[in-house]
């Protein structure tokens, strides 16, 4: 009954391909992004906003970023977090060596940057596939990182190879506390977030998804592999550089090339894989689930040591916690893989289906 | 039905279990902990953490809290992440009475909070890591890598080598290997060797050993064929036992091994077995179950089932006593605050920071605090936040760390002169205007 | 020229120490087209718990006996618990459960055996022999020729128990293809139950040898990173391209340390296997041993 789209008729061809054809899906995104920016900004408190929201929408785009090109365009990926790094360090040095840069800009061209080193690392996907091709963003992974310690250049020959973020100022409005950040954060990752939704149904995007579902079959029906592939490769890793940029200036403010390990990068791929592969906003539920899941871990399990410790005067050391946390944290992942392989989007999804019927199922 | 009153119950008794957390948080000293205790970083973790609380339950149960302030802490595992240690940071900083100190034992987390403590006024205090060029306090007023940095242990290195070679004059012509973890960590001190290399006419050679050092076959060929005087290891975790098995590999004798403090503690020597006799590393605090505050800790904290070590064997380790150090640093700030700002109440981050500008742990108040000989003295100032930079060298015998050598001093006017333009460069970046230290009351 | 001798045959015998690492990934893709990242952490697992109950006071061989069971009890529960439920999933998905396999495995060693470092001495000592140091002046450590033989042993083991028994050939028509093995009556979650068992084997001797001679403790899990390029290099689905892919890895990246290092400052360890691998597969996609792949619309 709420969920139905029936009664809304399209009469022109305008309407019918807009980008929420189904008049409830509109209402909800607008109130989901007016919530996030009218409502969110009056009830969030310092914490929420630097330690939860700001790390969330960052890694919402780095994910997004990382859907692109494993959830649309079918091609591996394990080195998202050297493409973060190439942003972070690009922009740091557009804003140092370039008097005056507009900090968008500055953005822009970090994410240019990384787009450029993206389609490097992107040119042996033209031969070869699947986790072979891993081996690739994995060279991407490791010599990004080596290269940003090595060459002194890239951090302003500071002695450690540590940047710290200049202070970011749009139009002479200086973005200091966390909620200016927020909404910096916030807008910039919306238009993104709204510009891929539209990429992934134009005719690039439904390239990329012929080319994930059968790359030869493709390639038969006239889709140019090379440029299809190089174009994932190259928005992917933009998308990328913009959170890493993001991850420096707004969030972290002080990064050394270390931050940007292995490990992050298969975070990322966790947030693509819980969130749901090819789907945008699988890439937002995905982040939210992978940066909640440790701290809700890390705020309930002592609490339930300390509710043990109430009743029965004993309780686990901290290292037997620590430890519960990351098996816990483990074990979630492997259950949720196996109760929903295809993501928390696809759980939206059956919601959606049932809310169609509901309340009268039959 | 039966299943949501299980789930109310359960909530009712999460409630319950942080409210009592709460109220133990009142009208105490609160010290948030951002521990790490998992993964590769637990060895050092569990065994700080583990003293560092150790020592804060000692104040507490000896003298029923600093002038009857107890102290009271909160520990949130960072698993050595960023991400995570920020996190944990804004969530603990309004814990209590509010966030009294914050260590975080972790470079990058160091660097990711600079700027946060700074806007929090809360004191930052980094033994032995972090960031270097904070030791200037007119341009990192919250940051303070008390007693030494990795510049000064650099300098007091040289100056160790150069005693055992009979004084730096005779360093001429000497070859030195820096053999060091490829990161910012084991970058840092590269420009004061080369420094050093310059003025004393020693040859420097640089070989970076990729994360995480389980691999140093090629590495330990070169090391052969330069045919070093000595190698200066600034290793972590698994590259150390894995360099002193490859030294003992390629002959390399192991005395001729200088380690950097964060390769220098039981857990780094006792994997590499009978390779590690006779390695040498600084240290800026003294290791040993027979340290006079250890056994003090041991009756007292201990003795009452309050010990925070699940291995006992660990007391007294390195590491165990470098966590005693850190709780001596936020401890006595703490106490000189109270001194200026009213005993027996609760600081706030801002007096507890003048009390660390005013620290001053000389023989006497070490003495009196029984941990004499234990650590360097340290007298901190507005503009000096690092202290007197000393460290010991200490050898591994085959079983345990003996120390070999007296307090080494590292050329401080050398070294505070890199630091402050290293601070002036940084200062200029941020558009810092550095403070006045004369105007400091 | 004697010292070009020694860095290779060091590389070599460091191939051989990846290689080790790498069977383990192998035997499990082949037979179940899972990329098991928990390998890794399979390796601390299995050298922590032996050390564990070693120094708890059984003998070596009991503590081995006793290890391995363990591992095998390890792997028919995982088999059940994460595999079963996920057949005919999309292998990433797969990759990542055994991601969030390693989580709990690294959190699970940790509470049980604490997480401080351990030795573990095997009674070979990591030194060079002594009489070809002397006649050629070249540095090979006894303890490397001994992990060399290990492997050796191990491989050969494994090829006749693939080749002669009768589950190995059951193994083999598995990894051929999973319909028709089943289709004949192969009994797929016996045999996937087996393979993860016999990894965890490979895990312990591994963890043995790398434990030996870097200490037992958390960073064992790195080996794993250590092994991705041989892996890769030598084709995911063979046991002689883990060998020889450990070969050249280990060779061209010591060598290419050695030699092309100095001069752009040292440290391209961390890469260079993967470009070395990059290279290889732009000639061949598949690994050198890797089974061809036939596209087919």
């Amino acid at each position: 009954m709420l969920y139905r789209e029936a009664g809304q008729f399209k009469t022109a061809y305008a309407t019918d391909q807009q980008i929420f054809p189904i008049r409830q899906d509109r209402v909800a995104v607008i109130a989901v992004v007016a919530f996030a920016f009218l409502v969110v900004p009056v009830i969030g408190n310092q914490y929420w906003l630097s330690a939860i929201l700001i790390p969330f929408l960052i890694f919402s785009l780095a994910a997004l970023g990382l859907n692109i090109l494993t959830g649309y365009a079918g091609q591996l990926s394990l080195g998202t977090a050297a493409f973060m790094a190439v942003g972070a360090f690009a922009a740091y040095n557009f804003v140092l060596r370039v008097p005056g840069i507009p900090l968008l800009v500055a953005f822009a061209l970090a994410g240019g940057c990384a787009a450029l080193v993206g389609i490097v690392f992107g040119l042996p996907s033209l031969r070869i596939k699947g986790f072979y091709l891993a081996v690739a963003t994995l060279a991407a992974q490791f010599f990004i990182v080596w290269a940003l310690v090595r060459f002194p250049w890239f951090s302003n020959y500071s002695s450690s190879g540590v940047i710290t973020a200049q202070q970011m100022k749009i139009f002479g409005v200086a973005f200091d506390t966390p909620l200016e950040k927020y909404l910096l954060v916030l807008s910039i990752v919306s238009l993104m977030a709204l510009a891929a939704k539209n990429m992934v149904r134009s005719e690039v995007g439904r390239a990329w998804m012929a080319v994930r579902d059968m790359d030869v079959a493709a390639e038969v029906i006239g889709i140019r592999i090379m440029y299809t592939k190089l174009t994932a490769f190259a928005v992917s890793s933009f998308y990328c550089g913009v959170a890493g940029a993001l991850f420096a200036y707004a969030y972290l403010g002080t990064v050394e090339p270390e931050a940007f390990t292995l490990d992050l990068s298969f975070r990322i791929l966790f947030m693509v894989i819980i969130g749901g592969m090819g789907s945008v906003l699988g890439s937002f539920l995905g982040a939210g689930f992978i940066v909640m899941l440790p701290i809700v871990l890390n705020i309930s399990i002592p609490a339930l040591n300390r509710l043990l410790y109430a009743l029965v005067q004993w309780s686990l050391p901290a290292s037997i916690t620590s430890n519960l946390e990351l098996m816990v944290f483990g074990g979630l992942i492997i259950f949720f893989l196996i109760v929903e392989p295809h993501g928390l989007a696809r759980l939206w999804q059956i919601g959606k289906e049932k809310l169609r019927l509901w309340p009268f199922p039959h | 039905m039966l299943q949501r009153k299980k789930v109310i119950a359960w909530l009712a008794g999460l409630a319950v279990a942080t409210a009592a957390g709460a109220v133990v948080a009142q009208q105490t000293q609160y010290v948030p902990l951002l521990s790490y205790r998992i993964g590769a970083y637990a060895a050092g973790g569990s065994g700080i953490f583990g003293g560092y609380i150790d020592y804060m339950n000692y104040i507490n149960l000896k003298e029923g809290g600093i002038n009857g302030v107890k102290l009271a802490w909160e520990e949130c595992e960072t698993e050595y992440n960023n991400s995570r240690g920020v996190e944990c940071y804004e969530r603990l900083k309004k814990g209590g009475s509010g966030a009294s100190v914050v260590q975080p034992l972790s470079t990058g987390i160091t660097y990711s909070l600079i700027d946060r403590v700074a806007t929090d006024k809360i004191p930052m205090v980094t033994i032995g890591y972090g960031r270097t060029d904070a030791a200037d306090g007119r341009v990192f007023p919250w940051v303070f890598p008390a007693i030494t940095t990795y510049w000064s242990q650099a300098s007091a290195m040289i100056r160790y080598i150069a005693s055992k070679e009979g004084g730096e004059a005779n360093l001429k012509g000497k070859k030195i290997v820096h053999l060091y973890h490829d990161s910012a960590y084991g970058k840092e001190p590269i420009a004061v060797f080369q420094a050093y290399a310059k003025k004393d006419g020693f040859e420097l050679t640089e070989i970076a050993v990729p994360h995480p050092g389980n691999e140093q076959q090629s590495q330990w060929l070169q090391i052969r064929q330069i045919k070093p005087d000595y190698v200066i290891l600034w290793g972590w975790g698994v590259m150390n036992p894995t360099a002193l098995k490859a030294a003992a590999k390629i002959g390399f004798p192991r005395e001729k091994m200088i380690g950097v403090w964060w390769a220098g503690s039981e857990e780094d020597v006792i994997p590499a077995g009978a390779a590690a006799k006779g390695y040498t590393t600084a240290v800026f605090n003294v290791a040993g179950k027979d340290l006079s505050l250890v056994q003090d800790i041991v009756k007292v904290v201990y003795g009452a089932g309050k010990g925070n070590m699940e291995d006992k064997d660990r007391v007294g380790s390195v590491y165990h006593v470098r966590g005693i150090v850190h709780g001596i640093i936020t401890v006595e700030a703490i106490r000189k605050a109270q001194e200026k700002y009213g005993k027996g109440k609760v600081m706030t981050g801002e007096q507890i920071r003048w009390g660390l500008e005013n620290l001053n742990l000389d023989d006497a108040r070490l003495k009196a605090i029984n941990a004499a000989g234990m650590m360097p003295p340290t007298k901190l100032t507005c503009a000096d936040h690092e202290g007197s930079g000393l460290v010991k060298f200490q050898t591994w015998d085959g079983s345990k760390w003996k120390i070999v050598t007296d307090w080494i001093a590292p050329d401080k006017q050398m070294i505070r002169g890199m630091i402050e333009d290293s601070a002036a460069k940084y200062a200029k970046e941020k558009n810092i205007t550095p403070r006045d230290c004369s105007k400091e009351s | 020229m004697s010292f070009f001798f020694e860095v290779l045959i060091g590389g070599l015998l460091s191939g051989v120490m990846y290689s080790l690492v790498a069977l383990g990934f192998v035997l499990i893709y082949k037979a179940s087209g899972v990329f098991n990242f928990a390998q890794g952490a399979m390796v601390f697992f299995a050298a922590m718990t032996f050390v564990g109950l070693n120094e708890a006071g059984l003998g070596f061989w009991l503590a081995f006996v006793v290890t391995t069971g363990v591992m095998v009890v390890g792997a028919l529960l995982t088999e059940r618990i994460v595999l079963r439920p996920l057949v005919n999933q999309p292998q990433i998905t797969l990759f990542m459960a055994t991601i969030g396999l390693t989580f709990f495995l690294e959190g699970l060693t940790q509470m049980i055996w604490g997480s401080t470092p351990l030795g573990l001495e095997l009674g070979i000592q990591d030194q060079p022999l002594d009489w070809l140091m002397d006649k050629t002046g070249i540095n090979v450590s006894q303890f490397d020729l001994f992990a060399a033989a290990v492997a050796g042993i191990l491989v050969a083991v494994l090829a006749v128990f693939f080749q002669k028994t009768r589950i190995g050939r059951a193994l083999r028509a598995v990894a051929d293809d999973h319909q028709a093995a089943l289709s004949i009556g192969i009994p797929l979650q016996q045999i996937w139950g087996i393979v993860w068992a016999t990894a965890g084997f490979v895990a312990l001797v591994s963890g043995l040898m790398w434990g030996a001679r870097n200490g037992v403790q958390f960073a064992l899990t790195f080996t794993a990173l250590k092994a991705l390029p041989v892996l890769i290099l030598g084709g995911f689905e063979s046991v002689p391209g883990a060998i020889v892919g450990g070969l050249i890895v280990g060779a061209s990246e010591k060598l290419a340390e050695v030699y092309v290092g100095p001069m752009v400052g040292g440290g391209i360890e961390s890469w260079v296997a993967y470009v070395i691998a990059l290279l290889f597969l732009l000639v061949r996609p598949e690994g050198l041993f890797g089974e061809k792949h036939i596209d087919r619309v």
